[in-house]
């Protein structure tokens, strides 16, 4: 018979078991020879956490209850798993691709990475396990209860019951805390966690298989008498209500995907991609045979047994009744390693979370957070880790205790599963849909957590437990719609299925409008996209490029957080594997990749990438760093841009300027000839006046006519002299705006012919013009513009190389301007003096007929005072002056007449 | 590499691959399909005619067994990328 005292034994050395099997997981797993601890097989029984006490003990019991409704449960899973090419093969890709630790994780991660987010899915995740950690316990009490009780019914006495809760709890505890957090070092994969849940998933499948064996074959005499007892059971009939058989299979799903354990193994814990493909078929086979025998116990157990045994313990019961201790064995280590299994996942799961959104950033914060101090965070993350075990495994019992403990234990679990359930439409509208939006996800989550609490968890705990009877009978605040089994008056549904409804239906409802009518921050579309497109971005996280690390800041960081002994045996190691000496590497990707491995473990993968990435720069960066690098580049394009027109102004500038200096040294040049010229000009008058005034002096046998041909070679000389100096003093006062004008009134005509008269060039030059056009009456200093004329009409007849030199005079109106072209046939100016020849003293080359180089220089002075211009007109026939006189006075004579 | 217009013939594995893919989508409707079949049978009486669960258990094994074969045939088929731009395509056909 066996005793309390063995069975304490046996659950030790079980756990002896599983710990010598975490060790070598993990001892193999550092040594990198472990390729089997990564093969998908164990991968897949890992994923059979699923498989808790509810269905060790509870399916059996669900069963004996409602018959083939329990298979809901483990089926809404099996289409999950089968249909892994929608979800699963997403969320796994998502989750390796941005290193995420947790549901909270994920969630927070996809919205934004908001921290506030990460709290309440912490928070709400810690409240729904609550009765789940409960069922576990409950599990393990009624099992001991039951193997130590002289009649294998277990005991209804309460009081027993909940110190045996207790010392299970604790123990549950403990176990967890030594087994989960031993080593915080690695990262958040825990090898040997998930090698010693292996274990148990083989241990819990056999136990479970053993018992139905003996159950079809010894107890009931093969698979047709099997059958037929079946048929002649209480559940033997097939009534099983639509709406529970969808509503379950559906929430089971649901479940799967959201529980934070479940995301734990599947996600964090996946070493490999493809391991989901194994486990897309093993997993439902898994499942399939966890279910196989569980209606041939419930019939066997409901005919054999007592009408007042727990059929949620006929697993245990029936080999105890018929004497087969060591099945019984076998079957109770069967249900505690499901019962261990879970709350060690969930545990951990939760406590992570706990540890890395709510624990750690407010640690960091409060110890100033990124000041550089010799703390060690892990011994920080290590206790909040164990703290939170601690609790949770607290709120279980508080759980159990509060709710009575007499529930079924699928009744139970449901509730959690329609909590967990809440995360589903954030979750999955965080993976498909772009447009959803962290206040959509705060809003959802909080209406469906709302719900759910006043809908089913608070009512769970009893009649007149928490909310007061009038509650459920007239509603919140005696508002009939507000029954919490007949929200908005749909009476009669079944509890669980109204809770279903209303939250989900509300959580999603709420989480799609508030997208819909929120404005997401930009990380929140950036995450949106690489969450949502995950398979166009990124096949693995990507490696560190490291190089721009500072090695010493990462030093300093790391014994941070890692302790200082730990970190400076970490760098020197990884200094002496690089052929260096002391304590500071090279940051070498590698390098990198190990230290964000290691410092994970302790803070968490998100944040331990953060960090590095930190420190790294560039290989990483925010959504918030690329705005400023973004508006620092706007602000530089600006500058250069300015810059851009400041080079081009400066280039105008100087060409300008160029231009100028140009035209400087052309004048300067003018300037030399033309002092030479002038001199020339100047002494060949005056030597002739000397000579022959000195002839005059000095010789007496002069005749009269003699006399009188020097003294007119003198007085033309003097002439000559004189015009040249009235040229320059006209010059010089046309310049210093000393001129007065004369303002006279006359026709064009009459002003041409005047100048052709005055310039002296007939029979040397043939003047073409078109009198008619040149009916124009002016008002300005008639003298002046004649002058003007004057000017270039004799420098036509002078420098006109053609052997019939010819010049046409062109007059017409244009904008309000009269524009008189003088064009002759010569060679016209070169184009290197086209600048220049308006200058003072500027000469065409060494001409033959030397002018002083004024008369155009005086003619532009002049057309400047009377408001015109003069220029050359390059590309004519000839030598092409334009004047342009202003008409402002000027009256068309034409248009007179 | 993987930008571009969309190709419109590809290699017979290719796809033959991106088949499998849309088999291993319509798996999970058909079990669904399959598994919710039964509560056509239940009439809603309770007498002797009605459905029974031995019956029931043994549609829903053999489906859930014929189910996991699929799957088992379906995922081998699926074996790991080779070619991506493949995938990235199916993937814009899931939406």
């Amino acid at each position: 018979m066996a005793t309390l005292n063995v069975l304490v034994l046996v659950c030790l050395s079980y756990v002896a078991l599983l710990f010598i099997v975490a060790f070598m997981a993990d001892r193999a797993a550092k040594q990198g020879r472990a390729r089997w601890l990564r093969s998908p097989v164990i991968y897949t029984l890992s994923l059979s956490i699923y498989c808790t006490a509810w269905t060790f003990y509870g399916a059996v019991g669900f069963a004996a209850r409602s018959g083939l409704e329990f298979v809901t449960i483990y089926l809404g899973p099996s289409l999950v798993m089968i249909g892994w090419w929608w979800t699963l093969r997403k969320m796994v890709r998502v989750g390796r691709s941005q290193r995420i630790t947790s549901i909270a994780d994920l969630i927070s991660s996809r919205f934004g990475k908001s921290n506030s987010l990460a709290v309440f899915v912490t928070v709400i995740a810690v409240i729904v396990l609550a009765p789940y950690i409960a069922l576990q316990l409950q599990s393990v009490t009624l099992s001991f209860d039951t193997v130590a009780s002289p009649d294998f019914i277990a005991t209804k006495d309460a009081s027993g019951q909940q110190a045996t809760a207790l010392w299970v709890a604790a123990g549950l505890a403990v176990f967890t805390i030594l087994f989960g957090t031993r080593n915080v070092d690695a990262n958040e994969r825990h090898h040997g966690v998930v090698m010693a849940i292996a274990i148990e998933a083989v241990v819990k499948l056999i136990a479970l298989l053993a018992v139905g064996v003996f159950v079809v074959w010894g107890l009931s005499g093969g698979v047709g008498a099997t059958l037929d007892r079946i048929d002649a059971s209480p559940i033997a009939t097939w009534e099983v209500p639509g709406s529970r058989w969808v509503g379950l299979t559906l929430l089971s799903a649901a479940a799967f995907i959201c529980l934070p354990r479940m995301f734990q193994v599947m996600v964090v814990e996946s070493e490999h991609e493809d391991h989901l493909r194994m486990a897309s078929w093993a997993f439902p086979a898994y499942l399939m045979a966890m279910s196989l025998f569980v209606v041939p116990i419930a019939v066997v157990g409901l005919d054999m047994l007592p009408a007042d045994a727990n059929p949620d313990l006929f697993v245990l019961t029936l080999p105890l009744m018929e004497g087969r201790e060591g099945l019984a064995i076998l079957s109770f280590l069967g249900g505690f390693s499901s019962a261990t299994s879970m709350v060690i996942v969930a545990a951990i799961a939760l406590s992570t979370m706990v540890s890395n959104h709510i624990v750690m950033p407010i640690w960091l914060r409060s110890t100033g957070g990124s000041a550089i101090i010799s703390g060690d965070v892990r011994s920080v993350a290590m206790l909040a880790r164990r703290l939170a075990i601690a609790v949770i495994l607290f709120l279980g019992y508080l759980y159990l205790r509060l709710s009575g403990g007499g529930s079924a234990l699928a009744a139970i679990g449901l509730i959690s599963f329609v909590g967990a359930a809440q995360f589903l439409p954030a979750l999955m509208g965080g993976l498909f849909w772009r447009g959803a939006t962290r206040s959509g996800a705060m809003a959802g989550l909080g209406l469906g957590f709302v719900v759910w609490l006043y809908c089913l968890f608070l009512p769970s705990f009893g009649p007149s437990g928490i909310l007061p009877q009038t509650v459920f009978e007239n509603g919140l605040f005696g508002m009939s719609w507000l029954r919490p089994y007949a929200l908005f008056g749909t009476e009669g549904m079944d509890p669980v299925m109204h809770a279903v409804l209303w939250s989900i239906l509300l959580n999603a409802g709420s989480f799609i409008l508030v997208s819909i009518l929120s404005l997401p921050q930009p990380i929140e579309r950036l995450q949106g996209a690489q969450f949502v497109n995950v398979f166009d971005h990124s096949s693995t996280p990507g490696g560190w490029s490291g190089g721009l690390a500072q090695s010493e800041d990462l030093m300093i960081m790391a014994q941070r957080i890692m302790g200082a002994r730990d970190a400076q045996t970490l760098f020197a190691e990884e200094a002496q594997r690089q052929g260096l000496g002391g304590y500071l590497p090279e940051p070498s990707p590698d390098f990198l990749n190990r230290l964000e491995r290691e410092l994970s473990g302790s803070i968490g993968a998100a944040a331990a990438h953060a960090m590095i990435s930190q420190i790294v720069g560039g290989a990483t960066v925010s959504v918030q760093d690329l705005m400023a690098v973004a508006d620092e580049t706007a602000q530089i394009m600006e500058y250069s841009s300015r810059l851009e027109a400041k080079t081009d102004e400066q280039a105008r500038t100087a060409r300008q300027l160029r231009e100028a200096n140009e035209k400087l040294t052309q004048i300067s040049v003018q300037k030399d000839a033309f002092l030479s010229q002038i001199s020339h000009e100047l002494r060949t008058p005056m030597t002739s006046i000397r000579s022959f005034s000195e002839i005059l002096r000095d010789t007496d046998s002069l005749s009269g006519e003699e006399r009188n041909k020097y003294a007119s070679i003198i007085q033309e000389e003097a002439t000559r002299l004189t015009r040249l100096l009235d040229d320059l003093l006209d010059l010089s006062v046309l310049e210093n705006s000393q001129v007065v004008l004369n303002q006279q009134s006359g026709t064009l005509f009459d002003l041409l012919e005047r100048a052709i008269a005055a310039a002296d060039v007939t029979g040397k030059l043939r003047i073409h013009r078109k009198p008619e056009r040149e009916k124009v009456m002016l008002n300005t200093d008639l003298d002046r513009l004649t002058q003007v004329f004057i000017n270039l009409i004799s420098n036509a007849g002078k420098y006109c190389e053609s052997d019939t030199p010819e010049l046409r005079i062109k007059a017409e109106t244009r904008d309000g301007d009269l524009v008189v072209d003088f064009i002759d046939n010569g060679e016209g100016i070169p184009r290197n003096h086209q600048a220049v020849i308006f200058e003072k003293f500027a000469r065409v080359g060494e001409t033959k007929a030397g002018g002083a180089g004024l008369g155009l220089a005086i003619c532009r002075e002049v057309m400047g005072r009377l408001g015109g211009s003069i220029s050359y007109v390059p590309g004519q026939a000839g030598a092409a002056f334009r004047v342009r006189v202003p008409m402002e006075a000027g009256q068309h004579v034409q248009a007179a007449q | 590499m993987r930008r571009g217009p969309p190709t419109i013939f590809v290699q017979e594995r290719t796809y033959k691959r991106r088949r499998m893919a849309d088999a291993a989508r319509m798996l999970p409707i058909l079990g669904v399909i399959l598994f919710m079949i039964p509560l056509l049978w239940s009439d809603g009486e309770t007498g002797p005619d009605s459905t029974r669960t031995a019956a029931v258990m043994i549609y829903l094994f053999v489906v859930w067994a014929a189910l996991t074969g699929v799957a088992a045939v379906l995922s081998r088929r699926l074996g790991p990328e080779e070619d991506t731009p493949e995938d990235s395509a199916t993937e814009e056909d899931a939406g």
